[in-house]
């Protein structure tokens, strides 16, 4: 009796026939990741594009020309309108509409372009825009702010130089690794590292959940199965099951969404393991609290949200307060996002990356060894 | 060597005390019945013998090993079923079996001969390829037992094994149990069936944590508690059998009256003869068809001493 994981292969037997009899539970579980990703990947565009605008000229109104606004206005106008980022949906005659249109929700960003612009410019005054934002999407209002204040900077310049004149400095952003910019490409690899973790932890939890429910826990307690044994026995089924829904993942996200992967997909795959290593023994540490399957489910939905807000997956770690940036170093999915990223958008290596794999297979490792200690203690 | 011995065996779970020093010595071969009410400790006991729940206080041996010390030791000669079977019900009868004989860690030939040996001593041959959810209750006994027999252990444990079965598949589990216990396995039993009872070899009866009696069959329904000096026995037959008691129980002569199914067992004062009862009871107009002396049952006895017990406990606290 000095194997310390006795028992691993009868349970390992056992648990391959379980979910022989219950294709549906495994069906599902890779199914609803899919169908997770398809939603988010395709519905869900950060990038922030033809924002509804409301625009009052009041410019051209000295004038009492039937087309509102000057010609100087109106090139600014047309200007802000190329951005992509607005569009100019209504032109109104007075500031009560203009704060209306705000208020009424129907426009996120309201410009009013006052009656003396042109003749503010050409006296080569300073000429005012006043540019309204609805601040409750802080993310459009973000954006709006800033190519509003770029555009204004932009002509500023434009006025300053000597016809055929040259800016001094030209800056020429270049987005090296997402060059279009698109948001799936940056959102998916993320979305992988949450969405693995619902086949992982929770399925696990589950399976040792059950036989808690059902009594026949006990019955394994008085056969020389030993915790270590009984614990990869079942972790090890559900390894399998992790990996075949990473595989899916890999292939929808270079197929169907058509994101390239920079990295070795072999490099990808050895540190994900890792995380699906330290999910397993989450979920067998849940399972070792947890008395019903309710209780397991909690617990995952916990580790779920903590995983979703405090990975970097919704919010930027970098902008996080300071007990949070803390905490998300706690957090599995920090690793697993950092390398997801990493390998399939700036085709990083184990070179840049082993420090995560590490850090996931020390935590998975020592996650197991408290559960199996837990499992121990539960009997004598 | 005992089979099975405890010492004080004590049981908490915070302040409530679930088994309370008790000390039982059960003989190899012997078929031990322990009763009890529900929520007496009966399944407690019996998860600190198989080392699955800890010990609180007090010592307990499994053919002199110590359980808290070796439980190792103790588990290669256990067997233990549980009070729900433990069967995997998505499984097959077939992947039960080999799941446990696994877990018992057999391999290879001895595997697929254990199996096959435990097929045919419980007559599964038809069942092999069932789901064990679909099986009968006695049938699920059958496979529960084989598998909890695979690893041929000295010391059966069984937690209310007959417990929703129906009686041709009690009794045939009974004749088992004594053919395996003819091969000198010891059996510990609980069970609420005073039948199974009076076919055990020794009793024990738990009340609420506090074992309050222990012996053979026939030496618990002899004890003086069960019939106190002074008293007799009679088996009272009578219509209209609840009103009887009703009016019995009024009675100063009776120390104690219980209805058995369409009759009266009832403790008497011993200066009341059979002749005299009848006369004072139909006097009351209860109309006596027949009384007859009476030899405590097993559950008079259970029933006397629980309440015995119940008077202490109140008087107590
Ligand atoms: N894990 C536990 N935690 C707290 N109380 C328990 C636990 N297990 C059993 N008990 C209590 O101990 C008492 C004895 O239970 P049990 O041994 O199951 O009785 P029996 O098997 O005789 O019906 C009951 O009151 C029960 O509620
Ligand atoms: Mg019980």
């Amino acid at each position: 009796m000095n194997n310390p994981a006795q028992g691993l292969g009868a349970i390992f037997y056992k648990e391959v026939r379980h979910m022989r009899r219950d294709p549906m539970a495994i069906l599902f579980a890779l199914v609803i990741p899919v169908l997770l990703m398809i939603i988010l990947g395709t519905a869900i565009d950060t990038n922030i594009r033809q924002v509804r605008t409301v625009v009052y000229d009041a410019s051209g109104s000295a004038m009492m020309s039937a087309v509102s606004g000057s010609s100087m206005s109106r090139a600014f106008l047309d200007r802000l309108r190329n951005s992509d980022t607005f569009r100019i949906y209504k032109y109104v005659s007075s500031d009560a509409e203009l704060n209306r249109e705000l208020i009424a929700g129907r426009a996120s960003v309201g410009i009013k372009v006052p009656v003396d612009f042109d003749r503010d410019l050409l006296k080569g005054n300073q000429a005012q825009v006043l540019v309204l934002v609805d601040g409750s999407d802080s993310n459009v209002a973000g954006q709006a702010v800033n190519v509003s204040s770029s555009l204004g900077l932009d002509e500023s310049l434009r006025r300053m130089m000597p016809a055929g004149g040259r800016q001094a400095i030209e800056v020429r952003p270049k987005m090296m690794f997402n060059p279009a910019s698109r948001s799936p490409n940056f959102l998916l690899p993320g979305l992988m590292s949450v969405l693995l973790i619902l086949v992982t932890v929770l399925l696990t939890a589950f399976s040792i959940v059950r036989e808690k429910e059902r009594g026949t826990i006990e019955q394994l307690f008085v056969t020389p199965v030993r915790p270590l044994g009984l614990m990869l026995g079942k972790i090890m089924p559900y390894f399998v099951t992790g990996t075949v829904e990473f595989t899916v993942i890999i292939l929808f996200m270079r197929f169907v969404f058509k994101i390239p992967i920079h990295g070795s997909v072999l490099v990808l795959a050895v540190l994900t393991a890792g995380y699906l290593f330290v999910n397993l023994a989450i979920g067998m540490l849940i399972s070792s609290k947890a008395n019903s399957q309710a209780e397991a489910l909690q617990m995952c939905m916990v580790v779920m949200l903590l995983s979703i807000f405090l990975s970097g997956f919704m919010f930027p770690r970098e902008t996080m307060p300071t007990w949070a940036y803390l905490a998300s170093h706690l957090v599995p999915a920090t690793y697993m996002i950092q390398i997801a990223r990493g390998v399939i958008l700036r085709g990083a290596g184990l070179a840049q990356l082993w420090i995560n794999g590490v850090v996931l297979f020390a935590m998975g490792a020592g996650l197991l060894l408290l559960a199996a200690k837990r499992f121990k203690n539960m009997t004598v | 060597m005992l089979a099975i011995q405890t010492q004080k065996l004590t049981r908490r779970f915070g302040n409530f005390v679930a088994v309370n020093q008790a000390s039982i010595a059960v003989e190899k071969g012997e078929v031990f019945g322990f009763l009890g009410p529900n929520g007496s400790g009966k399944t407690t006991v019996i998860k600190m013998l198989t080392g699955i729940l800890p010990i609180t206080e007090g010592e307990a041996w499994i053919e002199g090993i110590d359980v808290a010390k070796n439980v190792d030791a103790v588990r290669e000669r256990i067997g233990y079923m549980s009070q729900k079977f433990s069967l995997y019900d998505d499984l097959t009868v077939m992947e039960n079996l080999q799941f446990y004989a696994r877990a018992y860690q057999l391999k290879g030939k001895k595997l697929a001969q254990k199996i096959e040996e435990t097929i045919a001593a419980n007559k599964l041959e038809k069942y092999v390829d069932r789901l064990a959810g679909r099986l009968s209750g006695g049938w699920k006994q059958r496979l529960a037992l084989g598998c909890a027999l695979m690893h041929e252990p000295t010391v059966l444990f069984l937690d209310e094994p007959t417990a929703g079965i129906d009686p041709v598949a009690r009794r045939q589990l009974w004749d088992l149990l004594f053919q395996l216990s003819g091969q000198g396995i010891t059996f510990f039993v609980t069970t609420h069936y005073m039948d199974e009872a009076e076919r055990c070899s020794h009793l024990a009866y738990i009340y609420y944590g506090e074992l309050i009696a222990d012996g053979t069959p026939d030496a618990l329904r002899s004890l003086p508690e069960v019939n106190p000096p002074g008293t007799h026995r009679f088996e009272i037959s009578a219509p209209a059998i609840t009103t009887a008691l009703r009016k019995a129980k009024e009675m100063t002569l009776f120390k104690n009256a219980t209805i058995f199914g369409r009759s009266i067992h009832a403790l008497v004062d011993e200066s009341v003869g059979q002749e005299e009862l009848g006369r004072e009871l139909r006097k009351r107009g209860i109309a006596v068809e027949e009384i007859r002396p009476l030899i405590p049952t097993l559950e008079d006895a259970f029933v006397e001493l629980s309440q015995r017990r119940q008077a202490q406990m109140e008087v107590a606290s």
